[in-house]
């Protein structure tokens, strides 16, 4: 790594500390902005007196609030967010119960949309103005338009109502006690439905910036100086253009790590999917707000982390980028 | 009135009438089909929203035919599990989506404006402080702020409109920034200072009427955004509970998806066209004032 390299990925890695403060900071003012006593917000309600007495002296609800943001801050990097609610649990567990489906959801979703978007791009990219194009084209403007919570509607009406190839709901058939390899097509039938719903933005999204890209690519002096020495038109596509073209995709993956949250607790509702969404919405629901201060509390972090790294491998990537 | 001057020796005869003309980036938006269709989108759900009492009257949260009868004469678009006209609520949540999407960009555009405008302006320091605090306002995860935001003060209209307005503006502040920060070197910049054109001045006079259709757009994409966001909010039950808005319709849909396929289908048809109709004008503002973009032909 270069010392350029070094000094800009410590310089990030900085800056996404105090973003990351900012967050907490957001939190915690919520907390205190809330109706009702911030105690409830901060514990939850899971404890009796001796309980809400520790709690209040642990975040100091007395005292002055610069002094309770340090106590805040300091409970919050060491994972503790309190009880919530409805489950009568710490806040974290209830969360990282529920992650790995979520997790699954989304990265399925991410890695076919990603392959299929810069696919896509490519392919139109080389027929530019043909039947294919255009309708590629109205495709992603649907895409862009398109609310993920209609979009599974109109899959569940279509792929499971109408035509009976998929499950309408639930990540396993729960009358079935599969196991093994079953069990692993059973899983996947439950997620085709989900994983497109979601991907469907991001699949427009990526399409559109590699069409954009490749374009621009195929018409610069070094695409056509490879045409001109006798190259196959497919191998400056894929082994000239296109490692440029795609740069901007690795921004778009990592940088909309926020709207893929999104569009999961979305997606997850229509599906009844048992992840974060689910119990985000269960949250709301039972106003469990110790649980949903958790839940954002991730999210950021997430996108945060998300964005340093999609930065740094940016500029790993394409020695051009001046690291200012 | 536009005032055409007629260069080149042609002049008009004595008592003819110019042509009516309209400004050239018009011309070139109305010759894009795609915008042109947009255009006629957002017109039709406009007309829509504004006459949906003459349209279907009475209250669209009140029930009077048979539930969930499939679309008919007297229903066009059917009614849902508790007897009311799908149609009613397709045009009267057209008015939340509308208002919702258009105050969020004036408001988020404002923010915008400012900040980038100092950011832009000032550079330094306090370019420096704007950028950070501009990052972590666009890093902060929107949709799950907005949630717990219902969830604690509740979802009414305005709720929802400040937030997103408070939330949408970084893109606008960047844009500007960079605009201002390329525009500050050019000539016409330069001699404006130069005769000693005060901050302010240059600011509303020179800067800003070039920074303008960027923003525009910017501000169109974000009527699309924010419509997205309310939509979402309401189907999960956060919204507004004393309107009628797509996304509760398609939330009430949710239960009744394998019954009645209408309840889903029209309102989602709505939220659809209104946001792919709101980003076509926006790519047509865009080509059609963007000066590099001009005379290349379409992509």
């Amino acid at each position: 790594m270069s010392p350029h390299l070094t000094r800009y990925v410590l310089r990030r890695l900085l800056q996404a500390v105090f973003l990351l403060l900012g967050v907490v900071v957001v939190n915690f003012s919520l907390i205190h902005l809330a109706p009702g006593d911030p105690i409830t917000l901060l514990a939850g309600d899971g404890g009796d007196a001796a309980y809400f007495a520790a709690m209040r002296a642990k975040y100091g609800l007395d005292r002055p609030i610069v002094v309770q943001l340090a106590l805040y801050l300091r409970g919050a990097f060491q994972g503790e967010f309190g009880y919530s609610f409805a489950y009568g649990r710490p806040v974290s567990d209830v969360i990282l119960a529920r992650l790995p489906p979520t997790l699954l959801l989304m990265g399925v979703s991410l890695a076919l949309s990603t392959v299929a978007g810069v696919w896509l791009g490519l392919v139109t990219a080389r027929r530019a103005r043909s039947a294919l194009d255009r309708s590629v084209l109205v495709g992603t403007l649907i895409g862009y338009g398109m609310p993920a919570f209609w979009a599974g509607q109109l899959l569940v009406l279509l792929f499971s109502v109408r035509l009976g190839w998929f499950p309408v709901q639930g990540m396993e058939d729960a009358r079935q006690d599969y196991r093994g390899l079953a069990r692993l097509v059973d899983l996947l039938r439950h997620l085709a439905l989900p994983v497109a719903t979601l991907s469907l933005l991001h699949l427009a999204l990526i399409t559109r910036l590699t069409r954009t890209g490749m374009r621009e690519e195929l018409s610069k002096d070094y695409a056509r100086t490879a045409h001109a020495k006798g190259l196959p038109a497919g191998r400056v596509a894929t082994r000239h253009a296109l490692r440029n073209a795609v740069l901007p995709v690795v921004t778009v993956v990592g940088g909309d790590v926020g709207t893929l949250f999104t569009g999961a607790v979305l997606t997850e509702i229509i599906f009844a999917w048992p992840g974060l969404g689910r119990l985000l919405y269960d949250a709301t629901l039972n106003r469990d707000y110790p649980l949903l201060m958790g839940i954002f509390l991730l999210v950021g972090t997430c996108v945060i982390v998300a964005n340093i790294v999609t930065d740094v491998v940016y500029a790993w990537l394409d020695p051009r980028v001046r690291y200012s | 009135m536009r005032h055409v001057l007629t260069r080149g020796g042609a002049s008009f005869a004595e008592g003819a009438r110019a042509p009516a003309r309209l400004p050239r980036w018009s011309v070139r938006f109305l010759e894009q089909p795609t915008a042109t269709a947009g255009l006629a989108l957002v017109l039709t759900i406009t007309l829509g929203a504004l006459f949906a009492s003459r349209l279907v009257p009475g209250d669209p949260l009140v029930g009077d035919g048979p539930a969930l009868q499939s679309p008919s004469r007297t229903h066009w678009l059917g009614t849902d599990e508790l007897g009311r006209d799908v149609l009613a609520g397709v045009l009267h949540g057209a008015r939340v989506s509308l208002f919702v999407g258009i105050a969020v960009a004036v408001i988020s555009t404002a923010c915008g404006i400012v900040v980038g405008g100092l950011a832009g302006l000032f550079g330094g320091w306090v370019d420096d402080g704007m950028m950070r605090f501009t990052e972590l306002v666009q890093l902060l995860p929107r949709f799950f702020l907005a949630i717990i935001i219902a969830s604690m003060f509740g979802g009414s209209l305005l709720n929802i409109v400040l937030l997103l307005g408070l939330t949408f503006w970084p893109s606008t502040a960047r844009l500007l920034r960079a605009q201002l920060l390329s525009l500050r070197e050019r000539e016409f910049v330069v001699a404006a200072r130069a005769i000693g054109v005060s901050a302010p001045r240059l600011l509303t006079r020179h800067l800003l009427p070039n920074a303008l259709p960027a923003i525009v757009v910017n501000a169109s994409l974000q009527v699309g955004g924010a419509i997205l966001v309310e939509a979402g909010l309401s189907f999960l039950g956060l919204g507004d509970k004393s309107y009628v808005s797509w996304g509760s319709m398609l939330n009430n849909a949710q239960p009744f998806i394998q019954l009645a396929w209408w309840m889903s289908v029209f309102p989602g048809l709505a939220l659809l066209l209104t946001v792919v109709g709101v980003n076509l004008v926006a790519d047509g503002v865009n080509e059609a004032t963007n000066p590099r973009l001009a005379g290349s032909g379409r992509r």
